[in-house]
């Protein structure tokens, strides 16, 4: 196995999707602002999509079933995007705060 | 063996610099104190995952990710950050002790298993292939196999733009 072979191997990709999922999921447990959240969860996604993209190039009879799904993931992250934003402006607009302890106004 | 004075040597020589670029991008974007300096690793990390699809036999969809990640999504999340200005991440609220492992340890074994799971599968592969995947053929299918989903999420889009501009007007002093 070469190094410099490394672009066409299909586990080398499956590696970096799950590090990617792995560090957002990561973050997305640590973080404590929602912006930090929403940076995160759109790393999970990224992963998503680059495991459909591998297994669309290497293994699928039809290479362009996961070109597509991919592009309809990024529609839905674009949409997820902007309700969240809009979701954060409201919550800020009403606590003075994007900090995920102090959004508590439903706590016992 | 490929040598790197040649034009495959060159493109894996390359290839590692991508991977470098996105995962040092995915570091610097979970990992940084100030929001917006965590925004600029997300967008390094788009960039370096575009450069990922490129490899990966698609221009297309490499150019779209670089269009609505690093053009849209990540500007939008400038905008929010300039709207709400949530300051240091430091500074507000405080963190109980074992937060830090404990999700460190559930990202760490997740990572491990799914990494374990994708090397130790024997895939399957296709005995051939139907199309080439280029930009004609997935336009192709886009308007043939998936039209009904192309609606769809036409649908969603729309929804989601009413959606979010009701929920940010609301609150807001009408005069």
């Amino acid at each position: 196995m070469n190094i410099l072979n490394l672009s066409n191997i299909l586990e080398v990709y499956l590696v970096i999707a799950a590090l990617l999922f792995g560090m957002g999921i990561y973050g997305l447990l640590h973080r404590r602002t929602l912006i930090g959240m929403l940076i995160s969860s759109e790393l999970i996604l990224a992963a998503a999509s680059l495991n459909f993209m591998t297994f669309s190039r290497f293994l699928a009879p039809d290479p362009t079933t996961g070109q597509i799904f991919t592009l309809f993931i990024m529609g839905i992250a674009a949409a997820e995007a902007a309700i969240a934003l809009s979701i954060i402006i409201a919550v800020y607009r009403n606590y003075k705060s994007i900090d995920t302890e102090d959004v508590a106004g439903l706590q016992g | 063996m490929i040598s790197l004075f040649t034009a495959e040597g060159l493109a894996g020589l390359f290839f590692l610099f991508i991977v470098a670029v996105t995962i040092s991008g995915g570091l610097i974007a979970i990992n940084s104190i100030r929001l917006p300096r965590a925004i600029s690793g997300l967008a390094l990390c788009f960039v370096g995952l575009a450069g990922l699809y490129y490899y990966l036999n698609s221009p297309f969809v490499a150019v779209m990710e670089m269009l609505i990640y690093v053009g849209a999504v990540c500007v939008t999340i400038v905008f929010a950050i300039m709207l709400a200005d949530p300051g240091d991440e430091e500074r507000i609220g405080h963190q109980s002790a074992i937060s830090a492992p404990v999700s460190f340890g559930v990202g760490a074994l997740l990572f491990w298993g799914m990494a374990i799971l994708g090397v130790n599968t024997m895939w399957p592969v296709a005995a051939a292939k139907i199309n080439d995947g280029s930009v004609k053929a997935i336009g192709h299918s886009l308007l043939t196999t998936y039209s009904m989903v192309f609606e769809l999420i036409s649908v969603v889009l729309l929804l989601a733009i009413i959606g979010s501009l009701v929920l940010a007007r609301a609150g807001r002093d009408k005069s």
